[in-house]
């Protein structure tokens, strides 16, 4: 099927990712650890712009860079430089920005996306290095504030700020792409998506080949979907009225779900772009191929590796390995017991549980995911009461044992389930009617009822089987 | 030439006010002082490689291990207004 794109909705997307698994800042000592600490006591003179203060390049930085251009199928600049770029707004408290400019340190590159109509290409336009403002909280919402407060600790640390072509088509897509940037980003150990402000998105957006707006402070992924979906109706809503868009920049402003006209935008000349000569041109085309021999296996080519190595399908593969630290859990269940059933397990029940409690898969540990196949394995238990051990588990903890043993749940067999099927048939004679009828759907019906008085305890497909011979025993 | 609107755009830039009065006179002197650059602008340096620094060094890196930072007190010394660790402002937009 082709998607077809009505609107021409066109989408670009500016992300600025925090390299928060750096020790230090940009250009000073200051420890990136400030996340749980009071405000302004990670800041020294670099990070103030204070007079004969000298900034110097963190090189882990320049190579996470690198890292990250790779990964993205970019190419890598040979020689590249600072710029700073002036504007003046309290987050700087230098009046300028130290960013890269005309030598991003990578361009060109591409990423794959799971698009509406099929795999997607989403290029990459460039991707530079620049250090993060400090964080100005409004007091109230930003247009009815009075007054701003402003903590530096943020000030100086390394972002890289990816820029993509407008390639995305939809609001979903443009989340497709974050999502799948975000799992490379992590796979990379250059970044922990868990902290806050640690990826922060402007989006571009224009429908119908008209002028663009640019939205920006997007803080999540969701509120990127929601942005752009309100952007959309918004300028269709112009259009409709025989009007045109304006270019300009709005802000999202996540609470409300709308967007909101902020001040006239600088343009690009009254930046002032020009080098930095606090800092000296790099010349890191040499360090590529050492780093490239470094890059972890990427979440695409692990997909790869699941469906080859477990004999999974692509949707427990893509749903196993769109997260690192859920790809990494099910390889260590995997190596523990039959790893076709802990794919199963894995991607569709506990994840499923997890999303719907909106929680990660650190909130279970591997031991408890194995010990739970095993008594499904060993048929001491029922898939039923799996099921319901992982969510007693998320909802009140509590080993699985533990459980099985205090809600009764060992898999009941034999006389019981005999009895139950007796009963059943004997309590339920119209559903019977009704499946000498024809009804295959009544017998459902009735192997229900026996998992109830089973109180989940048993097993269907068996109950299934015995009902049929019971049947065909006494009642045909 | 410079003209006094661009003058008062450049107050905006800067946050800096410009009085009508200044403001020409602003434009009558950084126009002598573009002209110079004009002069310079002229001057044939097809050949010649962009200088940005006068020194011929690359690659200044600084490993990535933590230094201590300034005491809050320190950074909270310059500033005009502050509430709980913060400098305060005005309203910003």
């Amino acid at each position: 099927m082709v998607y077809e794109n009505p609107d021409g909705v066109m989408v670009g997307l500016e992300i600025h990712v925090q390299l928060n698994k750096l020790a230090t800042k940009l250009f000073c000592g200051c420890s990136t650890d400030y996340h749980t600490s009071q405000p302004n006591t990670h800041v020294c003179p670099v990070c103030m712009g204070l007079p004969g203060c000298l900034p110097v390049l963190n090189k882990r930085a320049v190579e996470y860079a690198i890292r990250i251009g790779l990964a993205l199928n970019c190419e890598i600049v040979e020689q590249t430089q600072f710029h700073r770029k002036n504007y003046y707004y309290p987050d700087l408290p230098k009046g300028f920005q130290t960013t890269q400019y005309d030598y991003p340190i990578v361009s060109d590159g591409r990423v794959v996306i799971e698009g509406e109509d099929g795999e997607h290409v989403v290029r990459i336009r460039r991707a530079h290095m620049e250090e993060d403002p400090g964080r100005l909280m409004h007091m109230g919402s930003i247009d009815r504030s009075k007054g701003t407060l402003i903590d530096y600790n943020r000030s100086g640390m390394a972002l890289i700020e990816i820029v993509s072509e407008p390639d995305m088509r939809s609001p979903r897509e443009a989340r497709r792409f974050l999502d799948k940037l975000r799992n490379i980003l992590e796979y990379l150990d250059v970044f922990d998506s868990t902290l806050e402000g640690s990826m922060r998105v402007d989006a571009n957006i224009s429908i119908g080949g008209g002028d663009r707006t640019e939205v920006k402070n997007i803080s999540s992924h969701k509120g990127a979907e929601r942005a752009l979906l309100y952007e959309i109706m918004r300028q269709k809503n112009i259009k409709r009225r025989g009007e045109e868009v304006v270019m300009e920049t709005r802000h999202f402003d996540e609470a409300r779900g709308v967007t909101i006209s902020m001040r006239t935008k600088e343009e690009e000349h009254d930046y002032r772009y020009f080098p930095e000569p606090d800092l000296v041109p790099m010349r890191v085309g040499s360090w590529v191929d050492g780093i490239l021999e470094t890059l972890p296996e990427l979440p695409d080519a692990r997909r790869s590796r699941f469906i080859s190595d477990y004999g999974m399908v692509d949707t427990h593969a893509k749903a196993l390995t769109s997260d690192i630290r859920v790809a990494d859990f099910y390889e260590e269940v995997a190596s523990k017991v039959d790893p076709a059933a802990a794919a199963v397990w894995v991607s569709d029940v506990l994840k499923g549980e997890l999303n719907y409690r909106d929680l990660t898969i650190a909130s279970f540990n591997v031991e408890n995911m194995v010990k739970i196949i095993e008594l499904v394995a060993s048929g001491k238990i029922t898939e039923k009461g799996a099921v319901e051990i992982i969510r007693n588990i998320l909802d009140e903890g509590g080993s699985p044992m533990d459980i099985v043993k205090e809600k009764g749940l060992l898999k009941v067999e034999g006389d019981v389930v005999d009895e139950a099927v007796g009963e059943v048939l004997k309590e339920n004679p119209d559903a019977l009617e009704d499946y000498f009828a024809g009804k295959e759907k009544s017998l459902n019906f009735l192997v229900g009822q026996v998992m109830k008085k089973t109180r989940g305890r048993a097993d269907a497909r068996s109950v299934r089987e015995m009902m049929l011979e019971e049947i065909d025993k006494n009642y045909r | 030439m410079i003209t006094k609107e661009q003058v008062e755009h450049i107050g905006w830039l800067a946050r800096v006010n410009i009085d009508e009065e200044d403001a020409s006179e602003f434009a009558s002197e950084l126009s002598t002082v573009l002209d110079y650059f004009g002069q310079l602008d002229e001057v044939d340096t097809s050949d010649v490689k962009p200088t940005y620094h006068v020194a011929d060094i690359m690659n200044v890196f600084r490993e990535d291990e933590p230094r201590g930072s300034l005491e809050q007190d320190a950074i909270l010394a310059n500033a005009e207004e502050v509430q709980d660790g913060y400098i305060k402002t005005p309203k910003i937009i």
